[in-house]
């Protein structure tokens, strides 16, 4: 039986410079997962980790990286024609089959827009669902806004509201965070919508619990937790919250059971 | 059938299985206790079985010999990764009381049974792994098996009680009866199981824990007390969890190296540690409120039994003396904790 702990090589054959501490990296890769599936990313000698899927398609994955530590680090340090190892995909996805045909909101500040970037992609590409799909995204500051050129694309397509944290010079879009622009968001029919909130935990507690006062059930949220994982198959027991283990349970969660896990 | 054998006999008996098996048990290795002036009590290969202790406790369980506390996953070079092989392809027999083998059993669920693969490094060891049960008649003073209903083991190959010069073995097992029949004389040997511990605990019942427990302030003394060495995780033969780390065999040359696999424990610092310097459970009180709901809820909850099988190793080692069979029984105090049975 193939060994689940041992990657296979992947060339990065792109990377395209997000911010000063993001980027996205292209990898050659047979893998094929599905929208908020995260992967373990190593550099042999430096260590792994699991990172969520920002894009992928025939042949290649993309994977946005935020220096944060020790191995992102190295990791950003590469260049195109390097190796990193990569083995996934794991966890549990979006249900996209269960947004399609309903309206989806999906809210997602700084480096979590990554996983919720395929969805967002695979709802745009289909014209049934663009009528469908609304966008907010936070972000702290002008210079960390991701995928900027993508975000102006959708706009022509979908609503968008894209948020930082505090007013800054050269900014004249909205501040504020993600929470204070719910309450404007366009929810026809809250018993038949869905909201993605993805970010760090205080921002989901709060984001989750405005949509809520918009009349939107915790069984139509989901949610996509983020944890420290040694293995990414249910072995390490670091990503554990009470019964469930965020790398085969998750990270994404329906709200009503993510509402119930406490750390 | 059971059957007496004089230690000499048993020592030959190992002796020739010695090319396919290897034997652990509980052995004595002076002077290297925790104290000064003590022996350090633990498992360990054996060749004959006099060297087996059967009055003290083993500091920690069996659960090195199929989790090594630290295991190579992988080495790598510029070119290549590859898997290890096992070194010695033998079968183990371990020779071990009825919880230590239920212990084994909380393993196989996690590392066989959860997620979406089986643990190949635990498997491989694993199906090797035979138990041989140590009557164990008269418990220890911290031990609760039988509150945890582990007292009365499933499988094993055989059991043994120590008598003078020899060990009364009990056996179904066909090829070991086989073996035995032919070495040295019928006995009357009836097993005993624990009836009753010197610790009682009453495990909570309820599959819905009541939320105002997670942060109710009985867990603050836990925070004042708990220095977060870790040794309750360590000593517990049902406690699985590992963090893995990349090491080079020379670091100014960064051309070889190995990935490896390392105990780690839910109280020590940076367990749940992720980069860009977040942490969940920062006090050790919620630390020890992890721990307890996972022994004797979570993982009920998930596999449809208690993870803790009270052996009671963790009040024993605890430096700060926190007794963990006394914090269950907190906690099944508590109103909403008895609910539904499975």
């Amino acid at each position: 039986m193939k060994n689940p702990y041992l990657p296979e090589p992947c060339r990065i054959v792109a990377i395209k410079e997000e911010t000063d501490i993001e980027s996205t990296f292209t990898l050659k890769s047979s893998i094929r997962p599905q929208h908020g599936q995260f992967v373990e990313v190593s550099k042999p000698g430096v260590g792994e980790a699991p990172i969520s899927v920002s894009g992928f398609g025939e042949g290649f994955i993309e994977l946005t990286i935020r220096k944060a530590g020790h191995l992102t680090g190295k990791i950003l340090e590469s260049q195109a024609g390097e190796t990193l190892f990569v083995r996934g995909p794991y966890g549990v996805c979006f249900p996209a089959d269960l947004f399609a045909g309903k309206n989806l909101i999906v809210a997602s500040g700084g480096c979590a827009v990554a996983p919720v970037r395929t969805l967002i992609r695979s709802r745009l590409a289909d014209q049934e669902q663009v009528s469908r799909t609304s966008l907010l995204f936070g972000f702290k500051d002008p210079q960390s806004i991701l995928f900027r050129d993508e975000i102006d694309d959708w706009k022509e397509a979908v609503p968008v509201v894209v948020t930082i944290d505090k007013e800054a010079c050269s900014w004249t879009g909205k501040t504020g965070f993600i929470t204070a622009h719910v309450p404007d968001v366009a929810i026809a029919d809250p018993a038949t919508s869905y909201a993605v909130v993805v970010g760090p935990p205080v921002m989901m507690k709060y984001t989750t619990q405005e949509f809520m006062k918009r009349g939107l059930s915790p069984e139509n949220i989901y949610v996509s937790f983020e944890r420290r994982m040694a293995c990414g198959i249910g072995k390490c027991g670091h990503c554990k919250i009470d019964d469930s283990y965020v790398c085969v349970d998750g990270p994404v969660y329906r709200y009503d059971k993510a509402l119930r896990l406490l750390d | 059938m059971n059957r007496l054998l004089k230690n000499k006999e048993c020592n030959s008996l190992l002796g020739g299985l010695s090319a396919d098996y290897r034997f652990f048990a509980p052995v004595r290795r002076a002077g290297r206790g925790r104290l000064s002036d003590t022996d350090l009590i633990t498992y360990d290969q054996i060749s004959s079985v006099e060297e087996i202790v059967w009055d003290e406790k083993t500091l920690r369980s069996a659960k090195e010999i199929m989790f090594p506390i630290t295991e190579t996953l992988m080495r790598f070079d510029q070119k290549t990764i590859s898997q290890p092989s096992v070194v010695d392809n033998r079968g183990i027999v371990i020779f071990c009381r009825s919880c230590d083998i239920h212990a084994v059993s909380r393993l196989d669920k996690i590392f066989l049974d959860n997620g979406t693969s089986p643990d190949p490094y635990y498997e491989r060891l694993r199906e090797k792994i035979h138990f041989v049960l140590m009557e164990c008649a008269d418990p220890f003073k911290s031990c609760f098996c039988v509150s945890m209903k582990t007292n009365i083991p499933e499988k094993f190959i055989a059991a043994v009680r120590e008598v003078d010069g020899g060990l009364k073995v009990l056996s179904q097992r066909r090829t070991l009866v086989d073996k035995l029949s032919t070495i040295g004389s019928e006995c009357e040997f009836e097993l005993h199981y624990p009836k009753q511990n010197g610790t009682e605990v009453f495990p909570p019942q309820t599959l819905d824990m009541p939320s105002e427990l997670y942060d109710h302030e009985m867990w603050d003394e836990y925070s004042g007390r708990c220095i977060a060495c870790g040794r309750c995780n360590t000593s517990c033969p049902t406690c699985s969890c590992f963090s893995v780390h990349d090491v080079m065999y020379d670091k100014d040359s960064g051309q070889a190296g190995e990935r490896r696999r390392v105990w780690a424990g839910c109280h020590i610092d940076g367990f749940t540690d992720m980069a860009g310097g977040m942490e969940f459970r920062k006090s050790s009180g919620a630390r020890m409120r992890f721990k307890t709901f996972h022994k004797i809820y979570d993982y009920r909850k998930r596999f449809g039994e208690n993870m803790c099988v009270g052996c009671g190793r963790c009040d024993d080692i605890c430096p700060e003396y926190i007794s963990f069979s006394n914090c269950i029984n907190k906690v099944s105090e508590q109103p909403g904790t008895q609910g539904e049975s499975l």
